[in-house]
């Protein structure tokens, strides 16, 4: 079918393309993961208490249910943008309070209705996670999500 | 089976299609939360199901590989595996590490990124597994002939195992965690599973149509050439909201949609060499299911993948039902497909008899891609309702939700029609027959005797 095209002509092409793809991408991701920790999520400072969030997210697999920048589970809210969605723009204190009572609220147990687990989390923990959740709504996500239902 | 040590595939292939039933159960049980909410939700709530689901499919995936490289490597390195006891070892390790992870998911017991919920200690143990993995496999190939499908392979092998080592990376830093994240998840599906899905179809092509090998490993390269080229900076293709920079948007659209390429090879390769065949292969099940393979990949990755890919489409089906229509054909045509081929055309060698029973087998083919083609359909009809409520419309979630309800009706009913073809296939190559239900015609050509 195609003659002049020989296998080992095939091979070379794999391997040297590849690898000549695989450093311009990893220089690409090289220059994200710098343009990420300085610029994009550099807005708010990630503090312990942030990370200490994000770890209570991961316990709890809320990804499992949930999405957050658009990418997880699709049973259940964005969080990504929860914290704007709470108003958090205007009155930050505000819409961490609505983060922590929410999680408290759970279940609500209406029939019919899609149910989110209670956690039973601590204060502290309550408070980091909604640390975690403003400090993600403030990432420079491009313009994404198109609004604020998320 | 021409080499003994070949039968360790028996095993792999045992337990992966055991954990394939366990998927499509959990997945059905997901689908049935989605119709009636409040089932199981404290005992067992949807996030746990739903990673039952998912971590069972990427398992028995893998184990479906893992025994496929075990089945196939003697044959083309023309000598034994270096040893049988690894192999029994590595199998061991999987079990209890999968063992382990499920029993700690009913108990709460997980980490918490999407797929990579295994315990560490689970993810240790994966990557001890794929160690020795690959000191076998690696040696056994250098030790006998080399040959281009064996190179792919183990190329993709040793890939699949490079790239799992990201799962062990997670940093505090959100953004930076999701680029990481898809080196592992995008990386595989779109990069090195490919090369093992190509080494895999190469294989079938060349024992069921006897084409010559040099045409057939030249389409090789050529195929996983196009699957590097496009898929590492596809990767892109996820890189536009979450913090990465704008210029993502370009390279990410460019070369993701160009990601179809290697798909639509695959479909012109099996075509191609099935038109050009030297021989009647007796099992039509396993040449089905190889078509099928390509076929459906193409649809689901490269088709569905296509449709959402380009940024400003993106923007708006970004993680909406759209995304779980796609997954769902992607995952289905490209590796379950490629799984119950290699599985269906060597369980008859493995167990020492005639491929029989394949009228049922090829029944629970066309079962089990119309009903996951038919849950494509109502997860994107859904999609589409959901992006223009919720993204155009700016309705909220929940709301826009209960506008869905008839849609996971019928994914729910797809996903009977699932399960069903599902036991189907385990009974075909499971359980023995002495004939086949339907003789053959008579003018169907006499079988040759083929590998
Ligand atoms: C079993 C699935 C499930 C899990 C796990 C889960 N959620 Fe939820 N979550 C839901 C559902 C369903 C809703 C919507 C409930 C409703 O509107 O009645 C929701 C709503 C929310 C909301 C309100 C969103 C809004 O727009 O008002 C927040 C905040 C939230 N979840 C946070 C979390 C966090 C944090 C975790 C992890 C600790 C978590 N969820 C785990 C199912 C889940
Ligand atoms: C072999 C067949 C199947 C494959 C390959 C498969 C694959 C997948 C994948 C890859 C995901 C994650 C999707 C994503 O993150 O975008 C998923 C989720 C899911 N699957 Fe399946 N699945 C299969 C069968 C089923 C069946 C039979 C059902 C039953 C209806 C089902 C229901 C679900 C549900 C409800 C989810 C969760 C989606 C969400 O988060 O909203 N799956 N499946
Ligand atoms: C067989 C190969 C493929 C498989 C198994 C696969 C599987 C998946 C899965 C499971 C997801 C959801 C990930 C998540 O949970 O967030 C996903 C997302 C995505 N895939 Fe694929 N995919 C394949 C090929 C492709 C191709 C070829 C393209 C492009 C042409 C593509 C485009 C996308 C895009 C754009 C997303 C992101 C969706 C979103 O924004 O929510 N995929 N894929
Ligand atoms: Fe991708």
């Amino acid at each position: 079918m195609f003659d002049a095209f020989t296998k080992s002509a095939a091979r070379n092409i794999f391997y040297g393309g590849s690898l000549v793809f695989l450093v311009i991408f990893g220089g690409l991701t090289a220059h994200s993961h710098y343009y990420m920790v300085t610029k994009s999520t550099a807005s708010a400072p990630l503090t312990e208490a942030v990370a200490r969030g994000k770890r209570v997210w991961e316990r709890n697999a809320c990804i499992d249910c949930h999405t957050i920048l658009g990418e997880g589970a699709y049973f259940a809210p964005e969080l990504g943008n929860v914290f704007i969605r709470y108003g958090g723009d205007k009155d930050p204190a505000g819409a961490r309070e609505t983060i922590k009572s929410w999680m408290q609220a759970q279940p609500t147990g209406v029939p019919g209705r899609r149910q989110m687990p209670q956690f039973n989390l601590t204060d502290r923990e309550l408070d980091d996670l909604a640390a975690f959740l403003e400090w993600t709504a403030k990432i420079d996500t491009q313009g994404w999500p198109p609004n604020v239902s998320g | 089976m021409k080499y003994q040590t070949q039968r360790v595939a028996l095993a792999y292939f045992a337990v992966a299609l055991a954990l394939f039933a366990i998927q499509v159960t959990a997945g059905l049980l997901a689908g049935w939360i989605y119709v009636v909410p409040d089932t199981l939700s404290v005992l067992l709530p949807f996030n746990i199901v739903r990673m039952l689901h998912t971590n069972a499919l990427i398992v028995w995936l893998l184990l479906g590989f893992f025994g496929a490289a075990y089945y196939l490597i003697p044959e083309e390195s023309e000598t034994e595996i270096y040893s049988t006891r690894l192999a029994y070892l590595q199998l061991v390790i999987l079990v209890v590490g999968t063992l382990g992870a499920v029993v700690g998911y009913l108990f709460r017991i997980h980490e918490g990124r999407e797929f990579l919920e295994q315990p560490l200690w689970v993810k240790l143990g994966i990557v001890v597994a794929a160690l020795i993995f690959l000191f076998n496999v690696t040696v056994t190939v250098l030790k006998g002939r080399k040959t281009a499908i064996t190179n792919v392979l183990l190329l993709g092998l040793w890939g699949i195992a490079v790239f799992f080592l990201f799962a062990l990376y997670n940093p505090d830093n959100l953004g930076v965690d999701k680029l990481y994240w898809w080196y592992v998840v995008h990386i595989w599906v779109e990069g090195v599973w490919e090369l093992v899905m190509a080494a895999i179809l190469a294989f079938l092509m060349l024992k069921m149509t006897g084409v010559d090998r040099e045409v057939i490993e030249k389409w090789l390269y050529a195929i996983v050439a196009l699957s590097l080229f496009t898929g590492l900076l596809g990767t892109g293709h996820h890189y536009y909201w979450i913090g990465a920079p704008g210029y993502w948007q370009w390279v990410g659209s460019i070369f993701s949609s160009l990601e179809i390429l290697p798909f639509f090879a695959m479909v012109l390769f099996t075509f191609a060499m099935v038109w050009k065949r030297r021989r009647e292969h007796p099992n039509n099940a396993a040449l089905l299911w190889s078509l099928g393979c390509a076929v459906l990949a193409f649809f689901g990755g490269g088709i569905w993948g296509f449709m959402h890919t380009l940024h400003g489409v993106n923007y708006y089906t970004h993680g909406t039902q759209v995304t779980a229509a796609h997954g769902h054909l992607a995952f289905f045509g490209a590796y379950v497909c490629l799984n119950l081929a290699i599985i269906t055309y060597a369980m008859p060698h493995l167990l020492g008899r005639a491929p029989y029973n394949q009228v049922l087998n090829m029944i629970s083919f066309w079962i089990m891609a119309g009903a996951m083609s038919f849950m494509t359909f109502t997860l994107t009809f859904a999609g589409v309702v959901q992006v223009h409520l919720q993204r155009v419309l700016g309705q909220g979630f929940m709301e826009v939700q209960d506008q869905l309800a008839l849609f996971y009706q019928m994914r729910f009913g797809s996903g009977v029609a699932v399960v069903i073809g599902a036991i189907l296939f385990l009974y075909s190559v499971l359980v023995p027959r002495r004939a086949e239900v339907i003789g053959r015609g008579p003018e169907a050509p006499a079988a040759s005797p083929a590998e």
